[in-house]
């Protein structure tokens, strides 16, 4: 009973948060929107016992990513409402929820087959976090080092892209691109 | 009772609302944020599969998800500014080019 109520507040939350995202001018209205939602999805892998993903989304998408966007959004002005040129409001609408449906029609369809099988099941006696942790480094091992490797990449792309010659007027960095 | 369907249908809310905003909104900033609705929604959907058949790979793939999610930003966050820092704009029709 208490998962059901949970659920569903959950749900309602998340989706109106999500909601402001989409349709707010403002861009700051629209990030601290965005980073209430991420929280309460954290809710919903709480539910679904998978307690380590839901710490992970809260330390990863709360605390990291929103923070970079926070300080990304220093670079533009937020205060501004945010202009946008929205024309042919009614084909955008048709075709998104025309293409929603038809996106969950190919999720649904292999998932209601009934040859489904546990390829890592979990384990009696062991918490999520441990299992978790046996299957993660050894079948996936190798994923994960390519996972922490794109993470580096990444990274040095950011520093690069954003630090490299900040001193200059935006006229002296035409031989940067 | 709570079935994975329920878990699927709001998946599929979250994600409609995702690809809503990527084809409405022409600010590149907020292009962003609706794609990170959709890596959401779909990790709310692999935790789900994976609690309700018992097996564990669909939380890992969302690890994985997690991953890509936060690379995407860092990089994509600097050709942003590096954008705006350019042009003075960071809206979509800035980029558009080539008269397509």
């Amino acid at each position: 009973m208490f998962e059901v109520i949970a659920f569903y507040m959950f749900s309602a939350l998340v989706i109106g948060m999500f909601g402001i995202v989409v349709m707010s001018k403002n861009a700051l209205y629209a990030m601290s929107a965005l980073a209430g939602g991420m929280i309460f999805i954290s809710g919903f892998f709480f539910l679904l016992d998978a307690e380590f993903l839901g710490v992970v989304q809260i330390v990863v998408y709360t605390g990291a990513v929103m923070a970079l966007y926070a300080f990304g959004m220093m670079f533009f002005d937020t205060t501004r409402d945010v202009k946008e040129d929205i024309r042919y409001e009614k084909i955008v609408y048709t075709l998104s929820f025309l293409s929603a449906i038809f996106i969950l029609f190919i999720f649904l369809a292999p998932i209601y087959s009934t040859k489904v099988q546990a390829i890592y099941p979990s384990i009696e006696g062991l918490g999520n976090i441990q299992t978790l942790g046996l299957i993660l480094f050894t079948k996936y091992l190798v994923q994960f080092e390519l996972a922490a490797i794109m993470l580096l990449v990444a990274m040095i792309a950011g520093i690069v892209l954003v630090s490299k010659k900040m001193e200059l007027k935006p006229d002296d960095e035409k031989e940067i691109l | 009772m709570l079935t994975l369907t329920h878990y699927l249908i709001l998946s599929a809310i979250l994600f409609s609302i995702g690809i809503l905003g990527v084809i409405r909104r022409k600010n590149l900033l907020m292009l962003f944020f609706s794609t990170e609705i959709l890596l959401n929604a779909v990790n709310i959907g692999f935790v789900a599969v994976s609690k309700f058949y018992g097996d564990l790979s669909g939380q890992i793939f969302s690890f994985f998800i997690i991953a890509v999610a936060a690379s995407e930003v860092a990089v994509g966050l600097g050709l942003l500014v590096l954008w705006y820092k350019r042009s003075g704009s960071i809206d979509l029709d800035s980029i558009m080019m080539m008269k397509g």
